[in-house]
This record gives structure tokens, sequence and C-alpha cells, in this order.
């Protein structure tokens, strides 16, 4: 179910310091064509379908047709990425709508303190088990 | 053929940068993040550098780049020993007690710190009923990481097999990779370095060093968006690059080649990086083939303990219980049919596909009319249909979080799992050490648990039989089931364990033994290789018929041809021999040969010329490990079509597997298998 992106809503993330898709695509196949300062998936035989790049585009410009292997024309599945929740659109071919809204994070983005309140590594005992803050299970 | 050399004649040389660190994190998924994020706390006070470098985006990258719907593997309540039981039962009885039993007694602490950073996890209701991660907070419901005892935390949790917990995952892996980015940066402040962090740089090969006998020096690697190489020094290294997928050919051929369960990036680069430096492999014959919702790979596990569905075949047989299946299994596999773990599994699903009884169905409609009719007579019409509907769109969650493709899939067929029921099946081969598999590197063990043979631990736990070289995650070998939560420990374990090293060997310089300048030369030789012969025919860049070269993407397939054909594929069913082995071995060996013909017109195509060389690396280690297993020991995943049958007295082993890269030889040797906890 390879990327896709739409000409009309691509601007090649001119205003961006990267182009979203580019940065994020875990297998290195979204690419930008430099002249039509347009992005597409370089290799759609590659794709995992993970929707990474629909789900960072900041134009909603990514969606996903499915492998041309084996699905019918005429369904999709679409994200809407917000800071602490997710909304999918699915159609189906039919036309039957189904939405859904899950959580996906309880922190505000960026928020993370990983030591916050974790104790100070004791190095008397950093060749037994255990972590620097956590004991481990005995049997 | 005439060998090919990188001259720069043809392509342009790029700038060499040196990066010295002390500890060197390879890869950025779980097990890498986990690793970092140890790593740095004990580090930090002394100074010691820390460096991750990923060929990926680390907020997505690795195996849970799309999401997960569950932590497969949280203890709770549970006994750790009977974590170690249950993974030997799934493994037909040959795993490292030791490196089961040390995960499980870690594991918790993860997925509490990962609850705490924002992981919303669901939580029993008092009521009874499920609640996502909003519903639990506002429900006042604590963190785990607050209860205070185990014992809360299993009354908490919603379980959907005894050892996996409910999550709302989306944004599982962008969680993860913030705690851990966030303690690289805590390290690059105290220790002054310029960067710590390196994305889009794709590590290729490890160094040994010069001066010290079988110790790992470094790495060399390229970037992804410039012409720049990387060359890394450092005093331990964790290789947590991840497990091998498209080895064989998938099921999908055509633009589908990349749908498959595992992510299709991890291209078995951990295990050639490790087996090329001589680090000794286990287990390697292990492959794992999931069943799952046919061509969306989909997951099951929710439907089947969830919500409790069950899988016929197309005549509505039990294929497990099937009678007939059993009493000629039992002939073949003896006790190991009653343990009825994956691969057993697997194999009776076969047998009635085989008989003409396919497709497998899985009667979700069956599962939510039951749910529903209970939630009903249980709550009333109005309460009933409300629950009914929180739980559909759970078991949509479970795909959308994980394999959105499934519902993509599922939209475009126009089948509401609700109404119809879907076909599973069994896919296609993958080699890892994480899942429910346990191909990977032999590893030094914690070395505290009684009954452990001594020569299984060597001082630093999770250390590979190369100093200085850490595993985690899918590299290390003989003990699966760790999953994502278990690789997130793993990386802790390992990256302990290298501070330690370091510590004890705080002079030594890390200083590679080989030439740079002749790596760097064999890193680009792709470009030389298509620079050069380009414009011998007419062929457009995207078409490349050229006598000279071979791309990327037509290497990959006639590996995947081999590996199909000769080391039990879809297209035998999974059945081979040593005969037919060793004929797909000479066709490897010509394929690794061309290897010095690959070819890239750009710096997406080195990426895949160098992933592809690697899973050639794997696959040789995979098929030489079934070759030197003369039994079945995963009927359902593999087949030795000359020796159907479990071998205990023979083959209750493990199989070690090492590479002499120089001599381009591969020794394999039985280690005696120890069970430690009855």
């Amino acid at each position: 179910m390879p990327s896709y992106v739409i000409t009309e809503k691509c601007d090649g993330c001119k205003a961006q310091d990267k182009t979203a898709c580019q940065y994020i695509c875990p297998h290195d196949l979204m690419t930008l064509d430099r002249e039509k300062m347009k992005a597409y998936n370089q290799e759609p035989e590659q794709c995992w379908e993970c929707y990474n790049c629909v789900k960072i585009c900041p134009q909603q410009a990514i969606e996903v047709r499915g492998y041309a292997d084996y699905i019918p024309l005429g369904g999709s599945v679409y994200p809407m990425r917000g800071s602490d929740s997710i909304m999918w659109t699915i159609k189906f071919r039919n036309g039957v709508i189904k939405r859904f809204k899950f959580p996906i994070r309880l922190t505000p983005e960026g928020s993370i303190d990983p030591y916050a309140g974790l104790p100070e590594p004791d190095y008397s005992k950093i060749k037994q088990p255990g972590f620097f803050n956590y004991e481990a299970k005995k049997a | 053929m005439e060998k090919e050399t990188c001259t720069f004649s043809y392509c342009q040389k790029p700038p060499v940068v040196e990066v010295e660190t002390d500890f060197l994190i390879i890869g950025g998924g779980m097990a890498a993040c986990g690793a970092a994020f140890e790593a740095v706390r004990w580090a930090n006070p002394k100074k010691i550098r820390v460096t991750m470098v990923d060929k990926a985006a680390t907020d997505r990258s690795g195996a849970v780049a799309m999401g997960l719907s569950a932590i497969n593997t949280y203890m709770g309540g549970n006994k750790v020993e009977d974590y170690v039981r249950y993974v030997r039962n799934d493994l037909m009885g040959i795993i490292r007690e030791d490196l089961v039993y040390d995960l499980g007694r870690h594991v918790d602490d993860s997925v509490h710190q990962f609850e705490k950073w924002g992981l919303p996890i669901w939580k029993k209701g008092d009521d009874g009923f499920s609640l996502d991660g909003f519903q639990a907070r506002d429900a006042g419901k604590p963190l785990l990481a607050d209860c205070k005892s185990d014992e809360e935390r299993e009354k908490l949790v919603v379980r959907s097999g005894k050892w996996q917990i409910m999550i709302n995952g989306e944004s599982y892996k962008v969680i993860v990779a913030e705690a851990a980015k966030k303690a690289l940066e805590l390290n690059r402040q105290v220790t002054g370095v310029p960067q710590n962090h390196f994305e889009r740089v794709f590590i290729v090969k490890l160094l040994m060093d010069k001066n010290k006998d079988n110790t790992v020096a470094g790495a060399i690697g390229f970037s992804v968006r410039e012409n720049k190489v990387y060359v890394f020094k450092a005093k331990a290294i964790l290789l947590a690059a991840g497990g091998a997928v498209n080895v064989f050919r998938p099921r999908s051929v055509g633009e589908g080649m990349g749908r498959t369960w595992f992510p299709v990036w991890n291209a078995g680069s951990g295990y050639a990086m490790g087996a090329l430096v001589g680090a000794e492999l286990v287990q390697m014959e292990n492959r794992f083939v999931p069943a799952r919702f046919k061509d969306g790979y989909g997951p099951v596990g929710a439907w089947f303990l969830f919500f409790k569905a069950k899988a016929t075949d197309a005549l509505r047989d039990d294929y497990c219980a099937n009678q007939e299946y059993i009493a000629e299994a039992k002939k073949k596999y003896g006790k190991y049919v009653d343990a009825m773990g994956t691969a057993i599994r697997n194999h009776f699903m076969m047998e009635a596909m085989i008989r003409g009884r396919g497709p497998i169905l899985m009667w979700t409609n069956e599962a939510m009319a039951e749910i529903s009719k209970l939630m009903i007579e249980k709550l009333g019409e109005k309460e009933g249909m409300k629950k009914v509907k929180h739980l559909e769109a759970e078991a949509w969650e479970d795909f959308l979080d994980m394999t959105i493709g499934q519902a993509g899939m599922w939209a475009a067929n126009n089948i509401e799992p609700d109404k119809v029921p879907s076909e599973i099946i069994p896919s296609e081969p993958y080699l890892l050490g994480s899942h429910a598999g346990c191909a990977g590197f032999w590893v030094s063990g914690p070395g505290d648990i009684p009954n452990t043979p001594a020569h299984w631990s060597w001082g630093y736990n999770r250390m590979s039989t190369v100093n200085g070289l850490f595993m985690a995650g899918d590299t290390v070998g003989g003990s699966g089931h760790k999953f994502s939560s278990g690789s997130h420990a793993e990386g802790r374990i390992a990256g302990k364990a290298a501070i330690a090293y370091i510590l004890d060997h705080m002079d030594f310089q890390p200083t590679p033994r080989e030439n740079i300048d002749e790596l760097v030369a064999e890193i680009y030789l792709p470009f030389e290789v298509y620079e050069k012969y380009k414009t011998y025919t007419t062929s457009p860049h995207h078409i490349n018929v050229n006598p000279y070269f071979i791309k990327p993407d037509q290497f990959q397939k006639r590996l995947m041809k081999i590996a199909d054909e000769y080391f039990g594929g879809v297209t035998t069913w999974f059945k081979t021999s040593a005969t037919l082995i060793q004929e797909g071995l000479r066709r490897l060996q010509l394929l690794k040969e061309d290897a010095n013909r690959l070819a890239a017109s750009n710096l997406h195509e080195l990426l895949r010329c160098w992933e592809n060389y690697h899973r050639v690396i794997a696959a040789e280690a995979h098929a030489r490990s079934i070759l030197f297993r003369e039994e079945t020991r995963y009927p359902g995943y593999y087949y030795r079509a000359d020796k159907d049958f479990i071998d205990d007295d023979n083959w209750k082993c493990f199989t070690i597997a090492k590479y002499d890269a120089e001599k381009d030889e591969w020794t394999l040797r039985k280690e005696p298998y120890v069970q430690i906890f009855p």
C-alpha cells in the first residue's frame, strides 16, 4: 500500500527547515524532486505502509493507495495525528465510512525528563543484576 | 568475472568524518534506545562518551516505527520462571534459559518508564471493562510505577494474554526515542562533544583493533543524505541493527513486496556485521513464519487472545484439534506436538491447506457476536451497545496502531470483521531474535543464575565472542519472546554491561587495523561500477539492463529466489533438504561474488546495495545452520524433508556458526543444551 504525493498539495516543504516526509521515512523512500519541488516515493515496492510520511506531512499531501498486487481500488485509510490523539477515517469501497479516535500520548511532546526522580547509579552494583534505578526481580 | 575495484576514476571520493567515542550504539530501535537511556546514566558521572548512529530517523526507526497495540512482555504478577517455561515451550525446547530469565526479571521497569514518559496503557475499570489511556487517567487510575506491588499492577492492566498488556501505542516509538535522545543530549553536554546522535548514517562494517586480539575498535558507514563516509572509533559497541526481512521471497512479489510482517528495512545488518568479524552465531536455523491475516499481515494475537476468536479451515474443522493430523505429527515430532507451540499450529494449518481445505478462516464475526450478546445480557441494550461500539473501536485500533495496511485491505474488500470472517495464512520466513524467533549471536550471560554452565558467562552480560562487541534485541540468539519491551530492557542490560567493560578498559585506545582508504573505496564501489558502465547500454536509469552490473533490487530478487526455492520458502511449503541447500549455497556463492558488481546511481541505491549484501550473509548463516542440524526442529517454520523428525537424542543442543571472512569459510558446532529451570 505505497504512499503517493498529490501534486497540487505538495509544496516541497519550502517553508520548513527540512522536507518532512524525507526526514521521517524509515526506509529512505521519500525524496524531493528539486526541479519540481515536489516529493515522491522513489521505491514503492520497499514501502511498509507505515504511514509516517502521511502523518507528518504539513500539507496533508500524502496518501496511500493499496498495493496493486492485491488491493481493489476505492478504499482509503487516512489519519489526522494531533498532539495527544489520532483520528482515523476509513472509507470502504462500498462507501461505508468509519471514524475512530485514539489516544497517542499522555504528556506534551518534548516534555520527557528521562531521569527525573530516579536515583544516581551505584557503581558497586554495575556488575550485578538490576538497572541504575531498579532491582531485578528475585525468584 | 574480473573483479572490480574503486579507484575513484568514475565517482568522486567522499570526505571521511572521524568520530571518537567510548560507547557506540549501532541502531536506533527499541534495544538501541534502551541502551542509550541506561548507559548514559552510568556514563555521565565518569564523562564516558555515548554515541548513537541510526540509518533512519530515531523517532520512527526500527520494528516499532509504525506503533504497536500491545506490549507483549510484561511480568506483572506472573513468575519469571513461568516466563522461561513459556518461551522454552514455544521455541521447541532449546533456549538460553539464563538469558531469558535475566530478561524477565528486568523487563517491567522499562514498561513503567514508558508509561511515565507518556505512553497510554489500558487499565481495568471498576466495572471490569477496559479503559483506554485517557479514560484510565481521567478515572484516576495510578501509573504502574506508582503501584505498591506487582499484585496491584496485575489487577490494573488489561491482559490480552498471560504476558501481554494492551496499550494505545501509535506513538510508542516516538516516546521511547524522545527519552533516548534527551539522555544522549545530557551525555553530549557532560562530555562536550559536538554531536553524539547521528541519523541517516548507515553503518556497514565493524572495525577490529590492530593491537588487541579479537577486539572491536569501531565501525564504518556512510551518510545517506550527502557524500560522506563516517568512521567511528569506540571502546565498546552495541550492535542493535535488527533482524532480517525480505531474505525470502514474500507472498506478494510486485508492488506489495514491502508489505512484510516485520519491517522491510530490517536487512540482516545486525547478523552480517557481527558475522563478518567472527562473532559466533546461535540458532541461525531458527526462523519465524507468522500466521497472520492474509496479504495485509494484520496481527491475530488480540483476536485470538482478547476477543477469543476461533480459526478453522474452510470446512469448519478446527485444524489444531484434528486427530488425524495430531497422530501423524506425533510420529515425527513426539511430545512437542502436545505443547502446541506457534510452529506446530502453523504445521496443522498447512496440513489442512494441502488437503484442499483452505482458505483458513478466523471467525472474527462470531467472536464479536458472542461478546456483544454477553455485553447486552450483562448491561442491558443501551449500555451494552455502547460497550460493543467501544469494542469495535478497540478491534480496529489493533490494526491502526501497528498494521494500518490491514485496515486498508479490509476497507477495499468491503470486509467488516464484525460481519464476516477473514482469511489467515502462514506468511514467509523471517530471521529475528526478538519476537517469536531466536536467531542471533551467542552471548555471555548474567553469570549469577544457579546451574548455568560457567562457560556461558565470560565476563560481561550480552557481550558476544568478540571483545567489546555487545548485542541486544534481534541480535541476541537463543532467547526469543522479548518483543518491544524486552528489547528495550535487553538494550539497557547490554548498555550497562558495556559501560562496566569500558570502565575496566579505560586505557584502551581503539586503533582500527583495517586500511580506511581501502574501506572507503569498497563502500563506494557501487557508485564507481555504475558510473563506469552506465552508458554502455541504452537502458535508462530505472530499467538497467546491463551485462556489467546488477542493481540492488535485481540482486535482492535473485537472493529471494534462491532462498525461497532452495532454503524452504513459500513455494516449497517451507520444505528443504541437504541436497537442495547445497545447490542453493552454490548459487548463493555466485551471488556473493556478484556483490562486487552491485551498482548504485544515488545514495538511496547505495543504502540498498549494502543492505542486500548484509541480507546475503544472514541468508548464508541461516542455510548452513539448517544444513548442519540434521532434523526438523521447527516443523511449521521449516522442514528438512530428508530428516523430517525431531531427534532429541542427537540434536537437543544449540548450533553455533562462525564465519571466517578472510577465508570465506563457515564452521559449525554443537553446544549442549542445559535446562536450568525445571
